[in-house]
């Protein structure tokens, strides 16, 4: 009886052992693209938009010859990803849409130094102050309106009156957004702690119904009507503009006073990482970002709506040039990884 | 050949007491099972006590938490008790009933399951703004997630024996009291079984939640990776869910009691008469139409909006083909992967049941369920890293082991159901009457068990087709499922791009659906069974 009862026992192991071993091993080569990358190929880690890294990634591999693999994943998910994969990690570079998923990395002590003549291109107030990471383009922090709900002359002139009452059920907030917390920083560096945190239990109220996840969310939810006003950085509604057409934007886009805590430049940036075996291949990837053909590329040649920064090269789509912005003095090295914003963020439950 | 079974049927559990109670290989096998499924939990374990207790304890002390803590359990406990409602009673209608369009029903009412949690929140949310917050994640969430109970208690249903419904009909039984002490009884394990999916899933569900703004522990959870860059916080915050996973648990295996699951006359499977629905038709039709119309119809008509509504494309990406291929070959390999991890501990926890060691393995295999993907890749990432130098790591096969990992709960609830209707004694008669070990193993355990395990093979399928963020992680660089380059679209503003390969996942889902299907309706043929 015990013979036959372990017939299904058995039978039920091999299949699974046999199922396990060739799944492991066996079509291994058929169903992975091969993780070995010669010496003619990085593997790039990008929470960068394809609007941006694609056409720049072509010109690299034509231009060099080295393959680029690349992977796409929100930027502090791959953060978290290198950190976890240590040593070993088959990233080569980061690039990143903000500065705080590389200083993060940076404070780990996981990105090797920047050849100094690539950190020449870009003027030094976007680059790391401590070298290891490179500033590619810029955005910039704007009010995004919807005419028909709120006008221009009833729009707040500083960040700091998004607190006021009056715009209670009006403003589309979303504070998981990587591109909010530089806003928290400058803030907190303009106002300090006390102020800072009165300021977003006001704005927490006032955008009760309208919290929403990302800033392409905010976009859309404001160009359509859903809510009256809130804050993206500008290029989401450039592109929203280039994916439905001028006919359907029922949304228009203004700034904040000049050198107001709420008009920050984000940048994004690149780095090798310095576990990387390919570390001439990596660097001369960032020595492309920052030449004049990428540049041109983000500026005038691709859907991305960013301001480049290096080389010289100035953006022909957002129709204020980028010399004309008058943002907050706040410096990426000020921003940092954005750790006390979080901070904040989560005393006032907005986290 | 039903009457060799119906005589057995005759002799009760009695002599399973007296077997021998410890098999050895079996119990190897499960606790090999056991203990690559509880990978991700040690990970959370290492990376919690890596940032303090101390941290980690003014983390889940402040005030945030008991918002966060009351918004999971009541959208837990009211969606569940929606979904068990909602699943039954379309199970029941589809597998019992006369209901017009049966097949079609059967196919159209599991594929919500693999639509992915943006295109059906934001279908709703772009409907009205009253889709929103709790009332929202219900909504949403209830027609995201019912087919989970749907399946495996319609494939409980069609493997159970009508016989007692008509004993007890011919008892002068009510037909209410019919369907409530015996339909109900026979399919009591796998409606608590799709419960206790619907409540683990719920705990880890992130996507949806986060446009219907609605905030629970996992959305923190992400918060905390996404924002903060604190793994370790992530880590410390998963634990609670882990627990609270305990006490999903635990209270299922309350409910469960001690209510014998009838294992009577399994190969007494035939055809039943459907029941007729007579006048009720009309108002169970409109039901099916509004139930499909609502978490089909929704997400299908916001995907064709998109569609039409863009201007040009924008970004380039992967053919549309090449995606919905890697998604098929992943999702079947997974499917099959996870279903046979999940044979050795089913048959554990069915054939040898008590002993605490062993329920416990089998219990323990649950957990996973509850701990965001983002983790549970992120814990291979770890391991494979850190252990074997990198083996396999972003290639397909640790990405489908991933998957099977991920969706181990749902292929052990499958095969759990179907393997108590399988008894161990139908084995024996079979050999007595003189049929091969493997003969009984395909003809007579394979054959009882094949819809539960076609179901757990479905369950795990549709699963993996929508699943985005372990992917992302563990995917072969370069490769793109249709999910992920859905996700690269969608995170664009390309929605118009994004909106094809919604409705090809959508597609893919229905495959699996239509061709079991067929094959149950060819196999539950009386000629073929008797």
């Amino acid at each position: 009886m015990t013979a036959r009862r372990w017939g299904t026992a058995r039978l039920v192991t091999l299949a699974v052992l046999a199922v396990l071993a060739v799944l492991l091993a066996g079509c291994g080569n058929a169903l992975s693209i091969s993780s070995d990358g010669s010496s003619q190929s990085i593997t790039l880690y990008s929470g960068q938009h394809p609007q941006t890294t694609d056409k720049i990634v072509a010109a690299f591999e034509q231009k060099t010859g080295i393959t680029v693999r690349v992977r796409s994943d929100d930027e502090d998910v791959l953060a978290d990803q290198i950190v976890t994969e240590g040593r070993r990690s088959p990233a080569d570079v980061i690039y990143t849409e903000n500065s705080p998923a590389l200083e993060f990395l940076q404070d780990r002590g996981l990105l090797a130094a920047v050849d100094p003549a690539t950190l020449t291109a870009t003027p030094a107030r976007f680059n790391s102050p401590q070298s290891r990471w490179v500033g590619v383009s810029a955005r910039v922090s704007v009010i995004i309106y919807n005419p028909s709900l709120i006008s221009a002359g009833q729009l707040p002139r500083s960040v700091m009156q998004l607190a006021d009452p009056k715009y209670q059920g009006k403003l589309a907030l979303a504070a998981g957004e990587t591109d909010f917390q530089p806003i928290v920083t400058a803030v907190l560096r303009a106002h300090g702690r006390a102020a800072t945190v009165r300021w977003l239990n006001g704005i927490k109220a006032n955008a009760a119904g309208h919290i929403y996840p990302d800033n392409e969310t905010i976009t859309s939810q404001v160009n359509r009507g859903a809510a009256a006003f809130g804050i993206i950085n500008q290029y989401y509604w450039y592109r929203l503009r280039a994916e439905t057409g001028a006919a359907s934007m029922h949304s228009q886009i203004a700034y904040f006073a000049p050198h107001d805590p709420g008009y920050v430049i984000d940048v994004s940036g690149a780095a090798v990482l310095k576990s990387s075996p390919h570390q001439a291949a990596a660097q001369r990837f960032l020595a492309f970002l920052v030449s004049r053909q990428a540049q041109e590329i983000i500026g005038r040649d691709s859907l991305s709506y960013e301001y480049p920064v290096a080389s010289g090269v100035t953006a022909a789509a957002p129709e204020t040039p980028f010399r004309d912005l008058r943002p907050d003095p706040i410096t990426v090295g000020q921003l940092g990884d954005g750790s006390a914003a979080i901070a904040l963020l989560r005393q006032a439950g907005l986290l | 050949m039903s009457s060799p079974a119906q005589a057995v049927t005759a002799a009760p559990a009695a002599p399973r007491a007296r077997r021998p109670a410890r098999p050895a290989a079996l119990t190897a096998v499960a606790a090999l099972i056991a203990a690559v499924l509880a990978l991700p939990l040690v990970f959370l374990l290492i990376e919690a006590s890596s940032s303090g207790l101390h941290e980690d304890g003014s983390l889940i002390f402040r005030s945030l938490t008991a918002t966060l803590l009351w918004n999971t359990i009541r959208l837990t406990v009211v969606v569940t008790a929606l979904c068990a409602v909602i699943g039954t009673a379309a199970a029941w209608c589809v597998e019992r009933t006369d209901l017009p369009g049966r097949r079609v029903w059967a196919v159209l009412v599991v594929v919500p399951l693999a639509i992915p949690d943006f295109v059906v929140s934001f279908g709703w949310a772009s409907l009205s703004s009253w889709i929103q917050g709790f009332r929202g994640a219900v909504i949403v969430m209830t027609l995201a997630v019912y087919p989970l109970v749907y399946l495996p208690v319609a494939a409980s249903l069609r493997g159970a024996d009508p016989g007692q419904e008509e004993v007890a009909r011919s008892l002068g039984t009510g037909r209410v009291r019919t369907f409530l002490r015996i339909t109900l009884g026979q399919a009591r394990g796998a409606i608590l079984g799709g419960c206790l999916l619907v409540a683990m899933v719920l705990l880890a569900e992130y996507g949806a939640f986060e446009i219907v703004g609605y905030q629970t522990f996992t959305t923190e959870i992400f918060t905390e990776i996404n924002e903060a860059f604190s793994l370790p916080a992530a880590c410390a915050l998963a634990l609670v869910l882990v627990l609270l996973s305990m006490v999903v648990l635990a209270g299922e295996g309350l409910s469960r009691g001690r209510g014998r699951v009838s294992r009577s006359g399994a190969l007494a499977q035939r055809v039943s008469p459907p029941q007729r629905l007579g006048r009720a038709r009309w108002p169970v039709l409109a039901g099916f139409v509004l139930l499909t119309g609502l978490a089909l119809g929704v997400p299908v008509a916001a995907s064709v909006y998109w569609m039409t509504s863009g201007v040009r494309p924008s970004l380039t990406g992967v053919p549309l083909l090449a995606a919905a291929g890697y998604t098929a070959l992943y999702g079947a390999l997974a499917g099959a992967l996870a279903t046979l991890m999940a044979l050795p501990v089913a048959l554990l926890a069915v054939r040898h049941p008590g002993g605490l060691a062993r329920r416990v393995l089998e219990r323990s295999t649950y957990l996973v369920l509850a701990i965001p993907g983002v983790v549970i890749a992120l814990a291979l990432s770890y391991f494979t890293q850190r252990y074997l130098g990198g083996f396999a790591y972003q290639t397909g096969p640790l990405l489908i082991l991933a998957y099977a990992i991920m969706f181990f709960p749902l292929a052990l609830v499958g095969v759990k159901a179907s393997l108590a209707r399988a008894p161990v004694s139908l084995d024996e008669v079979a050999r007595s009457l003189g049929q091969s070990r493997l003969a009984v193993a395909l003809r007579v355990t394979l054959r009882l068990t094949g819809p539960g395990l076609a179901a757990a093979f479905c369950l795990v399928f549709l699963s993996v087709i929508t699943e985005l963020t372990a992917t992302l992680i563990l995917i072969p660089t370069g490769v793109q499922t249709l999910a992920t380059q859905f996700w690269a679209y969608e995170t664009n503003l390309s929605y118009a791009q994004a909106a094809p390969f919604a409705l090809v996942m959508i597609a893919v889902a229905a495959i699996p659906s239509i061709v079991l299907g067929r094959f149950f309706n060819r196999s539950a043929d009386p000629g073929m069974v008797t």
